[in-house]
């Protein structure tokens, strides 16, 4: 299948817009192979929070940063990770067209100490490009744990451009690497030349000189033939774009194509020859040059990760090991966000009353404190209450099992799978991504190659409980399926928890691999097609770090986000419930309109109301039912588990409202966020709506065929 | 031209054992990818572990760890390397 699927390929079609501050502003390319650390280095020189961790494929779009140097201002653009410059994907593409033809003053490649000998290929594809170039060696720490020891001089001395070691984590080298970028914009581009084999330095030299003459000094004139060799068609469309006009079509060039054709006959050599020959050429180069710079030490350096693969992914270890991590992350979870939960809803309830009373002795109008007070502010504080602890909790869990390198292992294990369902190995990680949030799953499908592997991806995210859902799963499961138990201590609760928790994910991946094999036989039909997963090495996680960067950088920013949204969601709900409609209020007369639909699948009016209103954040689905319920109940305002319970069985929920509720929650349509960025990336209205439809349609199924089994036996 | 089967791919290490690349016939863009990797003729190739349920073998080259499926590695021919 082809690139059809998608109108555009976005991220290439919107082109990198550099946004200068000042005309001297130097523009810095940050390129590198995929997880070597360039958003650390990225981060760590603009001091800004691009997420890191540890698999290949983080940084899906280029990011620009800024930093000062004596006196000097820079813009860091850091480019899409890629093996190579011959792309294979749109990202590729972008990555490949910013550094050869977006004119960055600099390109500063970073590699991964560990594995020199394969970074270095796209080091000196850089350096043919005849830019201004940077090495930086980076995880330099890690490779001296693994007694790895890089010549960096004799390295430098021999690619001819400055070369700085880096351990970006820990903040090693930055210094140096600053200095390195200015000297290298103040000197002239590297000249480093790969000396082909005769057959095609014959090409090179016939191509040569018509180039020069038609190129000039844009770009430089031996890199360019050699492109024009390497048969790496989409590299001529760009090139033409950056050109103005057809290189190949013009008549001294097609004249030296020729000549070299005939010498090809002449030699018995084929274009496929040439083309690999040059890949390969640059291949060995990185090898030859890596033996020579490398000194190794002791043993075989990866002999503890390859002990851990086979722990991780063995027969007998791997999906125990799997199950385990997924039920301790719940557990966590759910034991430490208990506690505060209740501090914070004690606290943040507590000052409802008191900020009303206070409002209303400053002689605020009654109707603007009941809308502020017990409309915005009561949803808000819930979301809060409910959301912040287990974010603060599961967040930084996730991102430690990020960093260590656990999420490629995971897709390892389950490769068979998604392929057995025709699609992509890589799916599992935009599924766990999607775990964190949805939105960041469907970016993340750009790893996926294949336009209809990453389709199926993004189709089918949905079916992964976003961080913004489990809190609903949470209570529900609290509430119905372990409250219930008599004489269950805290503890043991928790382990229930648990438990149903890894369940319900478990559905939920049951239901992502059905789906995608159901898409897979009709509208994106197709074969799987070939990939590979890189296994990094795995890094020891900053714990310390992690924690405050996933609890500041991720947690508040969704968390800000649902506020922003639960408080118009609290508005309009207090507007709702006191605008009157006939006999009742308005609110009352949409829920009940709902209610039927509701009943069908197990549910009410008001839960369907809950989802609905819901849509611009999951977070406040279950708010927005409890404020329902209240305001028609005229109950008043509590929160804790007992008191939320007995509300919730008030209103006729039963242990088949709970489990439809939680199918429901697992599968129904993407919040607003996600639906915008599917927009975004597809750049099609038909597969926004079929993402909207695919997992709603999905759980109205669901949810009505357990109803009707569980009617016929009660 | 020989019979095909009597060609041995990558396919065919077992795990823990070693190979040198012969010829890659992978076609366009898996092709270059897999040379980018490092999967060129002459190279030396482990084969690690393979996936728990399928085929997906973890293969280290030039230091660093690469898993593909049986189907692509069915498209890269080696001889064994017996230590």
């Amino acid at each position: 299948m082809s690139r059809k699927l998608f109108h555009k390929s976005s991220a290439v079609d919107q082109k990198l817009i550099i946004e200068k501050k000042s005309e001297d502003d130097k523009v810095i390319a940050l390129a590198g192979n995929p997880n070597v650390g360039k958003s650390t280095v990225f981060n760590a020189l603009t001091g800004m929070r691009q997420h890191t961790g540890n698999w290949p494929g983080k940084t899906v779009e280029n990011v620009q940063g800024y930093y000062e140097y004596d006196d000097d201002n820079y813009i860091m653009v850091d480019v899409p990770g890629s093996y190579s410059l011959i792309a294979r994907s749109a990202e590729e593409e972008a990555a490949r067209d910013f550094i050869c033809f977006g004119e960055p003053d600099v390109v500063v490649v970073v590699c991964d100490a560990t594995g020199l000998a394969r970074n270095l290929n796209l080091v000196l594809q850089v350096l043919e490009t005849g830019k201004k170039a940077v090495v930086c060696v980076n995880l330099c720490d890690e490779a001296k744990k693994r007694n790895i020891k890089i010549d960096l001089e004799a390295m430098e001395k021999e690619l001819g451009v400055p070369v700085v070691g880096t351990a970006a984590r820990s903040k090693i080298g930055l210094d140096e690497l600053q200095a390195a970028i200015k000297k290298a914009i103040h000197s002239e581009p590297a000249q480093f030349d790969i000396t082909y084999p005769d057959y095609i330095e014959k090409g090179i030299s016939l191509l040569k000189e018509p180039v020069q003459a038609l190129v000039g000094d844009s770009l430089d004139s031996r890199w360019v033939s050699i492109k024009l060799l390497d048969g790496d068609d989409n590299f001529q469309k760009s090139l033409t774009d950056f050109l103005g006009f057809e290189l190949i079509k013009d008549k001294s060039i097609k004249l030296a194509l020729e000549k070299y054709e005939q010498y090809l006959k002449e030699n018995d050599r084929t274009v496929v020859e040439v083309q690999d020959g040059i890949v390969e050429m640059v291949v060995q180069y990185s090898l030859l040059l890596a033996d020579r710079f490398i000194t190794q030490h002791g043993k075989e350096s990866d002999a503890t990760d390859r002990k851990l693969d086979k722990i991780l992914t063995s027969k007998a270890t791997g999906f125990p090991i799997m199950l385990i991590l997924l039920f301790v992350v719940f557990w966590i979870t759910i034991t430490g966000a208990n506690y505060p939960s209740t501090l914070l809803a004690n606290l943040l309830f507590g000052l409802e009353e008191k900020l009303a009373a206070g409002a209303l002795s400053i002689g605020v109008p009654f109707l603007v404190v009941d809308i502020l007070i017990h409309g915005v502010y009561n949803v808000t504080a819930w979301v809060v209450s409910v959301m912040l602890p287990p974010m603060a909790i599961f967040f930084p869990m996730f991102t430690l099992l990020e960093d260590l390198g656990y999420l490629p292992r995971v897709a390892f294990n389950l490769d068979h799978f998604f392929k057995s369902c025709d699609a992509c190995g890589k799916q599992a990680l935009t599924m766990c991504m999607g775990y964190g949030c949805n939105a960041v799953g469907v970016t993340g499908a750009r790893i996926i190659d294949s336009p209809r592997e990453r389709l199926l991806a993004i189709i089918t995210n949905n079916f992964s409980p976003c961080n913004g859902r489990f809190p609903i799963l949470i209570s529900v499961i609290t509430i119905f399926f372990i409250g219930g138990i008599s004489g269950l201590s805290s503890s043991m609760s928790s382990v229930l928890g648990a438990l149903s928790l890894v369940l319900v994910i478990i559905f939920s991946i049951v239901m992502t691999l059905l789906v995608s094999k159901i898409l897979s036989m009709t509208v994106l039909k197709g074969v799987p097609s070939s990939f590979t997963l890189e296994l990094p090495p795995y890094r020891k996680p900053q714990i310390g770090r992690v924690i405050v960067r996933s609890i500041f950088d991720r947690t508040i920013k969704v968390l800000g986000r649902a506020i922003v949204a639960a408080a118009p969601a609290g508005l309009i709900i207090w507007v709702l419930s006191n605008v009157s409609y006939g006999d009742s209020t308005l609110l009352y007369a949409f829920t009940n309109l709902l209610d039927p639909f509701g009943r069908a699948l197990g549910m009410d009016g008001v839960i369907l109301t809950g989802f609905i209103l819901g849509l611009p954040a999951n977070e406040i689905v279950m708010p927005i039912m409890i404020m329902i319920y209240l305001a028609q109940g005229g109950g008043l305002i509590e929160l804790e588990g007992a008191a939320l319970g007995n509300l919730l069985i008030a209103n006729g929920w039963t242990w088949v409202t709970a489990v439809s509720v939680l199918l429901f929650t697992v599968m129904h349509w993407p919040c607003s966020t996600t639906l915008i960025t599917i927009k975004k990336e597809t750049q099609s209205w038909k597969w926004t709506f079929m993402s909207f439809l695919v997992p709603t349609i999905s759980g109205i199924i669901i949810t009505f065929l357990f109803n009707s089994i569980v009617n016929v036996f009660i | 031209m020989e019979p095909l089967e009597t060609k041995l791919t990558l396919s065919d290490i077992p795990n823990g054992k070693s190979a040198v690349i012969t010829e890659v016939i992978a076609e366009d863009g898996m092709r270059r990818r897999l040379q980018d990797l490092g999967f060129i003729v002459g190279n030396n190739v482990d084969s690690l572990n393979t996936a728990a349920i399928g085929d997906l073998t973890a293969y280290r080259i030039n230091g660093t760890v690469i898993a593909i499926r049986k189907d692509d590695t069915d498209n890269i021919l080696v001889e064994e390397i017996n230590v």
